[in-house]
This record gives C-alpha cells, structure tokens and sequence, in this order.
C-alpha cells in the first residue's frame, strides 16, 4: 500500500507532458464544451419538456423566430421570412424561408409544420408540453378529444411555404411564444420514415436517424456521455455560424462541474453552486456570471387546511420572511421577490410581499393566535436539493422568531415529494417555478382554479376573470394593467408566497463570446465564438 | 460437485424469481409514478401515457405480461421517461465500463490490500503493522466522495497531471479506479491480516518452523491459502457491487456506468429499469457467490 504513491508519482511526469488543456485545444478547433447537468430524455422535440432537453433543441433545431443574443424580447427571423399579425393580433400570416432546409438537404416547408403541429396535439401521441400550442384556436378541444379533426384547429396552409395561424384570442405576444421549441418543426418525411404520426418512441430521434433544421446537425451521441453536435451544411445561414460544433456533456454533479471548469475541461458550466460562487469570487472574479433567470423560489400553503384556510394567516406568515437576509445568505445572486413574476420588459409586478413583523404578528393575533399562541405544528415539506433545507430551516426560524410559531420540516426523497405536492398531502411546500416565455402569463396561469400547477386548493373567480380579460385584450399596455391587477388579486389573498426570484450562476472561459446575459438563458449558439486566449503564466 | 452445482444453480433461479417478484412490487407501491413531475402532466395526457405504457392494468396483469416478456421473449422492458429506449440498451451500454472500472479497481485492491495484510500479519505489533492498519482504517472510514475530489483536486487541479472527471482519455481511469480500489483494499488488508494471523497461530506452522522452513516459504507456501479464506469470501460481493458500478464514484467522476442508473432509476421511477438492474445484480451476486464458494472449496481441503 505504501509504494503505491511512488508508484504514481515516477508516472506524474509522463502523464503531466499535456501541453495543452482540452479547452484551449477545443477553442482552436471552433467547438464549444459545455456542462448541460444530464443526459436528454430525448432528441425528439416533440416528446421532451425540460431545460437541458431545450439547450441541445437550440442548436439542432430552428423554429419561426430566434432568440436574439443580446435582447430578451428580440425575435430575429428564424425559418420564416416574416411573421406578421392582423390588427387584433389574432390572425397570424407566416412566410416561410424558401431557402430552409433539412440537414438531408430538403426543403422545409408549410406541410411540416402542419404536420408538426397536428403530431404535438394528436392525443395518442401523448406530448407532455402540447399545452404550449393552446394558443392556437381550437387545440386544446383536439389535444382532449372534444374534436377528432385537426382541420379544426386554427392553421391553414397557404402555400409551400406559407400559411396562416388563427389564435383562441389576442396573443401580442405570439412571437415570444414561438421562440419555444413546442413550436419548433419536425422532418415528417424522416418520422413518417420510422412510424405514425402517433407513434411512441419513434426511432427517427435516434442519433443515426436525426434530421434537424438548426445551425447544427448531431455527430455523435453517447448515452451520460456527451452529445456532439456539428455545424449543418444545409442550414440557410451556415456562413454566419462561428462555432464547428458544440459538444454537450451531461455532469449532474454540479462540484464535478466546477473542478471540470478549474481543470480546462470545459468552456462554460451549466451552473455554480454558493460555494463555488464564493471559491470563485476569491480565486477567479472574471470567469464567474451572476445573472437574474425568469423563475420564482415560492412556498405554496394548502388553503384547504386550518389554519392555512385563514388568509390572515397566510398574509402573516409571508409577511414574517426577511426576504433580503434569504437572498444574501442562502442563495448566491438571487433577489427578493416582491411578486411573483419576475421583472420582464415592461411589466413590473404589484409590490404584494414585504417584511413587516409587526403587521404579522397583528393579523395572526386577529386570526385568533397572538403571540402564535395554540397554533398548531405545521410541517413544511421539502425535497432534499440544492439550498431546499438552508432555505426551509431559515424560514422556520423566522416565523419562530417573529410570530412564536414552531414548524417541523418534512424533507423527503424526490418523486414522493412530488406526489404529496400534486395529490396536495401537505401543509406548507417549498417549490419554485420557471416561466417558458417572457410575459408574465407564464406566471401567473399556472394559479387558476384547476390548473394542474397551482396546487394549492386556491381559486378565486375575481383573479380568473382578470385573466380571462386580458386573453381578448390586444392592446399590450392594457393587457398588462389586466395581468397587473390579476397578480394584486393573487398576493393579498396569499395562496403562496413568494420568495426569491431566481438567479443563475455559472463560470465562463474568456475563450467564450457572444454569450451575454439572457433572463430565459436561451442563448442562440450561432451568435458564440471561441477566441483562443494566450497561455496563461 | 456437480451436485453442489446444480442445487447451488435451482437455487440461485428461486432467489432471482424472489428477488425480481418482490421489486416488481415494491416499487409500484413507491409514491408517484414516471409521469410524477416539477411541472404538471395534463391529466387527460398522463391517462394517454399511462394507457400506452400499459400503467392502467391491474399490477397482477402487469406482472404477468413482465414475466411473460422477459421469459419468452428476452424483453426486460424499456424506459418510460426516454421514449423508445429499452432497458436492455441502457444495461448493455453502461455495463461494459462499470466493468472495466470495477477489474482495474478490484486490480488495485488485490495487489495492494493482500500484501499489506499479509505483511503485517507477519509483522506483527511493529511498526509496519501499524501502519498497514492505521491506513486500511482511513481507507475504510473515508467515503468515496471524500477520497475522490481529493484525489481530483491533487492530481487534477494542483498537479495538472491528470483530468478531474471524464471518460474519454486512456488515463481517465486512473482516480476512479483508486478511489473504489483503496477502499477495497483497506477491506481485504484487514481481513487478510486477520485470516493470515489465525495460520500464523497453528501447529503446523510451528512445526514447519521447527524444521527450519525460511520465513518467506512458509508464508506463501503453508499459511497463505488458508490465510486468505476471509479475503476470497469477501471478494465475491465485492466484485459484484464494483463491477456493477457506483454511484457515487461515477458522478464524482462524470463515467457513463451503470451505477447512476440504480439511484436515477428510482428518482425517475423507471419501474423496469429497476427490475431489470436488481435482476442483472441479483444474477452478478448469485454468480460470483458460486464462484467465492468453489475457490474457497479450492483453498481449504476440509470442505471438500
């Protein structure tokens, strides 16, 4: 056991003759290596829904706008020529590129989105995100089965590569929508290739059978080990794609990550935790991003149990958290919410949350416990993630401290945690959420009566006709004073509070440019260059 | 033997018809189900899903169309959560690395844990016995997921000698394969001390001394068979549990093994993944007990 460091370090030198770190070699070659936290459930757009799946979407496929790299709310032309509404913003012309192409070097035309659209919202095909194409007139009656005819739903195809889309009301907003990869298309020559248009697990998505429409085409793809993408030939705009390619590696150990990053391994990683924010703060300032990010940290209350039922007693326990001290000693770059969308574009939320232990302690007295006198022992449930327990145990102390009220905290594992979520088995849960889309709709819906995310027992007929209002609203400055009074609604009555709103740490090599800081983090990779850097002393 | 063969193979097919019977119904009785999620599934999707995926069936239905599949057709299931994945590809394309991990690892921890107990069973109460034991107990009370950012953060990112993580560079085995390796090895240096200082004791020993047999002899040609019986029945699992992957040591160090897919398996509740892995390991441990059984049987004439 003893000889076995000798060993080791008679071989350090051979080992140690690298010259050059994987990032710099990387950089030459033009290919981008970046942390993307797990492995995609899949390469076909249509049947994923998370954030990492989105990452890989963005360079493989390319939908009706782009993200723009410097503008949240920028919708560069993506594989249409025009987008153009009609005066109620209801009725949607769409020109297509006739450029467009398939990395099988065929055309991309109407009948693909057509068919990509129909697909999403076919029932039996069972797509998890099809409910980001219910803006479109009757989807959602076909996607339930209320309607067996996609005919039924609003798009109508005009020409090769036109047709027009026909929305449930005004959408201003459609553009930012269509940024989604919901609303991306797929090839049906190469689906139709391997099954139905409701098949499920499609073999068309595997990497030897991938065809995509983005700046990049797949290389190479290896299960939990990275996913390769290169630059496509065939895409309209290749001359003005820098990178060669990007490779993808799915490292779920955020401190794995970080040592990846230290080591030259990697250009950009897909997050920091606070203690490698603050490691870095001290050892390498330039290479850490502190951004904000469209989510909200929140703590949901089940409004069906006493004395939660009470809104005085939820007003008074959101009004007891010191949001500022959560920010700065739990999270790293996150800031205290005063609503619950984050600040986007023009809309600025109703300041509804503060920190006034006063007036909490007197409306719990009111609500018949002073002094948090005979309240009872609530549990708050958690799973254990990330900063989930600091955050949980700094608000039980709070409320301890400024309304004499002790809770237990409940941490359990992931999906069982989940579950007591959805089937609402809880008093008080920890949660967060992140928007699709910047308007603040995407925060907001989501706390109608029946929506499956609200799941707080909560419902308010006053907040849902706001709501209703703003969807026949097309004049956007009116839209939003609707949704502004319909989140003033949704605070003082405190079916949950939020907390923080979300920020999004992560380490940048200097190699790396055009990567600025975007709220959706959606950054388009045809905008990034790698400039090698000279080699550090 | 081929008696002692043939009850041990029965055998081994029951505790796998056990083992399997009761994962499949454990896990069902698990909260949630794959379609449990951070954003709500649309009910009226989730009944799709589940109809499709064959979630709607009574469980008895459901067990027998499982053991109907994988019997008759070699089918152990695919993925809910990857559509169009089978759970075949996922054990067949993690496997092969966890057990290249696992013999390099179970390399490491033979060639240094045997020795060192031995060594110190023949030192015995001196220094080098000391330390022998001292180190195989930090080996045994540091985790994993202590020894090996220490070894990345040394020979990675202080030494520039290796890559912290990865699996792609011929020498981005090497931290993996000591981090599992040492702890291995402190296992079977203590147990080899302790089975060689047993030997050491007998009779027969004393007397091939008495006949003037050199130390190192004796060693390896008397007391060592015996001496390693402990180590040889704690090898078997071992070998299993390293070959089969960890996870712990494959996140430590981002490896495509099969390790992650027993914890992730049960986060993303994949009902047949995790059948199918606790029937692959189930299979693994039966083997390499038989195969522990029969060297012991090699080792020590009185079981024959």
């Amino acid at each position: 056991m003893q000889r076995l460091p000798l060993i080791l370090a008679l071989c350090l030198p051979l080992l140690s003759c690298q010259k050059e770190s994987q990032v710099e070699a990387a950089a030459r070659e033009g290919i981008l290596l970046i942390g993307n936290a797990a492995d995609p459930k899949s390469l076909d757009l249509q049947v994923v829904s998370g954030v990492i799946e989105s990452n890989v979407m963005r360079a493989l496929y390319e939908g009706l706008v782009q993200f723009h790299a410097t503008e949240d709310l920028g919708t560069p032309p993506g594989a249409a020529l025009s987008v153009t509404p009609d005066e109620t913003y209801t009725v949607w012309t769409v020109k297509l590129r006739p450029d467009a192409k398939w990395s099988d070097g065929m055309p991309v035309t109407a009948e693909d989105f057509r068919f990509s659209y129909e697909r999403i919202l076919t029932p039996a095909f069972g797509a998890k995100y099809a409910e980001m194409l219910y803006f479109l007139k009757g989807a959602e009656d076909f996607n339930k089965r209320v309607t067996p005819d996609f005919s039924s739903v609003g798009f109508k195809i005009t020409g090769s590569h036109g047709f027009v889309l026909t929305l449930r009301g005004p959408t201003p907003f459609l553009p930012e929508i269509l940024k989604h990869y919901t609303w991306y298309p797929v090839p049906k020559h190469q689906v139709l290739k391997f099954g139905e248009i409701d098949t499920v697990g499609n073999a068309w998505s595997r990497a030897e059978n991938l065809v995509s429409n983005g700046p990049f085409r797949i290389k190479s793809y290896r299960r939990n080990h990275h996913i390769e993408v290169e630059r496509n030939p065939h895409y309209w705009n290749a001359g003005n794609v820098h990178l060669e390619g990007i490779r993808f590696l799915p490292i779920t150990n955020t401190f794995t990550e970080a040592r990846m990053f230290r080591n030259g391994q990697l250009h950009i990683t897909n997050t920091a935790a606070p203690e490698v924010v603050d490691l870095m703060k001290k050892e390498d300032p330039a290479s850490l991003r502190q951004e904000p990010y469209l989510g909200t940290v929140l703590y949901r209350y089940n409004n069906n149990v006493e004395p939660l039922d009470d809104v005085r007693v939820r007003r008074a326990l959101s009004l007891a958290i010191d949001r500022q001290a959560i920010a700065d000693s739990v999270f790293r770059g996150f800031e205290p919410a005063y609503g619950m969308t984050p600040p986007m574009g023009d809309y600025d939320p109703p300041r509804g949350v503060s920190f006034d232990p006063e007036e909490a302690k007197k409306l719990l007295a009111e609500a018949g416990f002073p002094g948090g006198e005979d309240f009872p022992r609530l549990k708050i449930l958690i799973a254990s993630r990330e900063t989930n327990a600091a955050l949980a145990t700094a608000i039980q102390a709070m409320w301890r401290e400024h309304l004499g009220v002790e809770m237990e905290i409940d941490n359990k594992e992931w999906t069982a945690y989940m579950a007591a979520m959805q089937d609402m088995d809880y008093e008080i849960i920890g949660g967060g959420w992140i928007g699709d889309y910047i308007d603040p709709l995407t925060f907001l819906e989501m706390w109608t009566a029946g929506n499956g995310n609200n799941r707080t027992g909560w419902e308010s007929e006053p907040f849902g006709a706001k709501l209703r209002e703003s969807f026949q609203a097309n004049e956007p400055t009116e839209r939003f004073r609707l949704l502004h009074e319909a989140e003033v609604i949704l605070l003082e009555d405190s079916p949950m509070t939020p907390i923080a709103w979300w920020g999004k740490n992560y380490l940048i090599h200097p190699s790396v440019k055009g990567w600025e800081p975007l709220l959706l983090d959606n950054h388009p990779f045809t905008n990034v260059r790698l400039i090698p850097q000279p080699p550090q002393r | 033997m081929p008696k002692l063969l043939l009850s041990r193979f029965l055998q081994g097919l029951l505790t796998l018809f056990v083992l399997v019977t009761i994962t499949f119904f454990l896990v069902r009785a698990m909260p949630g189900s794959p379609y449990t999620g951070e954003k709500a599934m649309p009910k009226h999707i989730e009944a799709e899903k589940m109809a499709v995926m064959g979630l709607d069936q009574p469980w008895p239905v459901q067990y027998g169309r499982y053991f109907t599949n994988l019997i008759l057709r070699q089918d152990m299931g695919f993925m809910y959560g990857k559509e169009g994945v089978q759970v075949s590809e996922i054990i067949s394309e993690s496997f092969p690395v966890s057990l290249s991990l696992g013999l390099a690892s179970m390399g490491i921890a033979l060639l240094v844990g045997i020795p060192a107990g031995v060594i110190a069973a023949v030192r015995k109460n001196t220094p080098t016995d000391f330390a022998c034991l001292s180190l195989a107990m930090v080996g045994i009370c540091l985790p994993s997921f202590v020894i090996g950012p220490l070894l990345a953060v040394f020979f990675g990112l202080k030494l520039q000698a290796l890559n912290v993580a990865g699996w792609a560079s011929p020498t981005d085995w090497i931290l993996p394969a000591v981090t599992l390796g040492m702890i291995n090895a402190a296992y079977l240096a203590r147990l080899s001390r302790g089975g060689m200082l047993d030997i050491l004791n007998q009779d027969y020993i004393r007397t091939a001394k008495a006949k003037g047999v050199p130390g190192a002899r004796i060693v390896i040609r008397h007391a060592l068979r015996g001496g390693l019986i402990p180590a040889v029945a704690f090898i078997g699992p071992a070998f299993a549990g390293m070959i089969s992957g960890s996870f712990v040591i494959e996140t430590i160090f981002q490896i495509p093994g099969m390790g992650q897919h027993f914890i992730n398996a049960v986060t993303d509740k994949e009902y047949f993944l995790i059948q199918g892995l606790v029937l692959f390991y189930g299979f693994l441990i039966v083997a390499v007990n038989l195969l522990a059984d029969l060297a012991q049987i090699a080792l020590n004439p009185r079981m024959r």
